[in-house]
């Protein structure tokens, strides 16, 4: 058989093939189109009634409160704008402060005014951290509510941020654990997903101000407000890495990293999640 | 289900706790309306046992009663939920879950003067069927919706 | 009150929208918590809200009702200035009432 005759006996099925090729591909794109619009449409659906405003209610209570053996309140605490200056705070953390000459995220803040103004330990300050309405929770959702409509601002102009960001970055790209994951295997390509749930690109500065500016977040599937810090922790653990502990250098230098990314962001949290 | 305290203390004696917290003025304003938990319909497994429970039959598909809810459900612990009636006369709008353990979610008493339209989150079990049944001058209507709930990847 | 429930009041007219957030576990009962262990049912049962000497809405609700639940409704013959009372009672025995102004 001559090649022509070949070639025309080819192409019907090459046709056919491309054709199906085409429904299929169009027809799967189609269908992730729309399951994402709704997934949206649904999460549209939760923002009006954040359960989260319960914690920031109760959070703004504990501020005032008096506690620990110096029976003193969180008023004067410095989250780096000043003794008790709130507004604004939480969108320019993580950062370095003088006292405790350490970049500090908003968890690891709140403990220190705890240790130091009220007088705890840093084991009764974190007492129960991540059980149903903690304290911790409480705090982290209102303060982090006091910066509502804020831009954020990275803090990066001394080494100390510096290097803790740069560690961040390393940390995002670094693979380890038995599933050889970083956080970048799935948060560095645009359009990706993990059965139904996009998974953000954290490179993309659009995309990292999507994701930062929501947190702390309500998450539904807890019934719980979690803190950046500890939805990063979380990551690690699905990675299957050994979790970080709480308000460790490596977690504080990976949100470091992040909020870098998401400057400029305008602060909505507290958000609500699946 | 259980009731715990409440029925502990009515299956008492003659005079039960509640009758004296009664008497003295102690019960919170839910409980003096004499209203009693409809434990059965709450137990029930079925979408007709659950009418049946809420003292009705056969109800009817009707498009003036209105099930707004998302598509896909992220997280079946909290699906948004909205239902209007358009019926003339709106006494009753109860929720069904069909696949739930139970099939009852909840159910609300419209009054005469509070419109008929009501919104709410409810706990999916997984995708199925949701019910919306208004009962208008004594007779039951619904509209069914199906709501995918989807299991989690990652979650934001 | 502020960290047990959250109620929104929108006046239009006559007629008020009311939404509140109420702080609840809704616990069905069916929970394993970390432990392994059944986390006992504990939900709202009852719910009255009262309007002057008026009941504008009451419920019946099962632990299928989402934890910290969310209530939307909407009456009318509101007037500004006056108040709503919201009071529920739990599966065990709990109950609450709060009060809030229409705005």
């Amino acid at each position: 058989m001559s090649l022509s005759a070949h070639a025309g006996r080819l192409t019907i099925p090459l046709t056919l093939l491309c054709v199906t090729w085409c429904i299929v591909a169009h027809g799967d794109e189609a269908q992730d189109a729309r399951a994402r619009e709704e997934i949206h449409k649904y999460r549209e659906m939760l923002q009006e009634g954040n359960p989260a405003e319960l914690s920031e209610a109760r959070g703004e209570e504990l501020w005032s409160t008096p506690a620990g053996p110096r029976q003193a309140t969180l008023e004067q605490c410095d989250l780096g704008l000043g003794p008790g200056k709130l507004d604004g705070a939480y969108a320019r953390l993580p950062r370095y402060f003088p006292d405790t000459k350490q970049v500090q995220d908003l968890d690891s803040r709140l403990v220190t005014c705890m240790i130091e103004l009220q007088g705890r330990t840093r084991e009764q300050a974190i007492r129960d951290w991540h059980k149903p309405s903690s304290e911790m929770e409480a705090l982290v959702t209102f303060v982090a509510g006091k910066s509502r409509g804020v831009k954020i601002e990275a803090a990066n102009t001394r080494s100390e941020e510096q290097q803790m960001s740069a560690l961040g970055e390393a940390l995002f790209f670094r693979r380890s654990g038995p599933l050889d994951f970083s956080c970048a295997t799935c948060h560095s390509h645009p359009d990706r997903r993990i059965r139904l749930q996009e998974v953000r690109d954290l490179l993309l500065p659009a995309d990292a101000r999507a994701v930062l500016t929501q947190w702390p977040a309500y998450r539904v599937s807890q019934g719980q407000v979690w803190s950046m810090e500890r939805r990063l922790i979380d990551c690690m653990r699905q990675m299957r890495w050994p979790e970080p502990q709480y308000q460790s250098e490596a977690i504080i230098a990976l949100e470091a990293f992040l909020q870098k990314n998401a400057d400029g962001g305008v602060m909505q949290a507290p958000g609500i999640k699946r | 289900m259980k009731q715990g305290r409440r029925q502990f203390l009515k299956s008492g004696g003659e005079i039960s706790l509640l009758a004296l917290m009664a008497t003295a003025g102690l019960l919170p304003d839910v409980v003096s309306s004499a209203e009693e938990w409809n434990q059965a319909a709450f137990s029930a497994k079925s979408v007709d046992d659950v009418v049946k429970l809420l003292g009705g039959s056969a109800p009817q598909q009707s498009d003036q009663v209105i099930l707004n809810g998302p598509e896909i459900a992220e997280n079946g612990a909290v699906v948004p939920l909205e239902i209007s009636s358009a019926l003339p006369d709106c006494d009753s709008i109860a929720i069904l879950i069909e696949k739930n353990p139970n099939t009852l979610a909840a159910t609300f008493d419209i009054p005469p003067g509070t419109l008929p339209d009501i919104q709410t989150r409810v706990k999916m079990n997984e995708t199925c069927n949701v019910y919306a049944v208004v009962k208008s001058h004594g007779k039951f209507f619904y509209a069914a919706k199906e709501i995918k709930v989807t299991l989690g990847g990652c979650g934001g | 009150m502020a960290n047990a429930i959250k109620v929104r009041t929108k006046l239009d007219g006559d007629v008020a929208l009311i939404r509140l957030l109420i702080s609840h576990p809704m616990e069905t009962g069916l929970r394993k918590d970390a432990e392994g262990q059944l986390v006992p049912a504990h939900f709202i049962e009852l719910l009255t809200i009262t309007y002057k000497d008026r009941t504008v809405l009451s419920a019946q609700w099962g632990p299928a009702v989402s934890r910290n639940p969310y209530l939307a409704f909407r009456f009318k013959g509101a007037e500004k200035g006056e108040k709503i009372k919201i009071s529920w009672l739990d599966n065990l025995g709990e109950s609450r009432t709060d009060e809030a102004t229409i705005e």
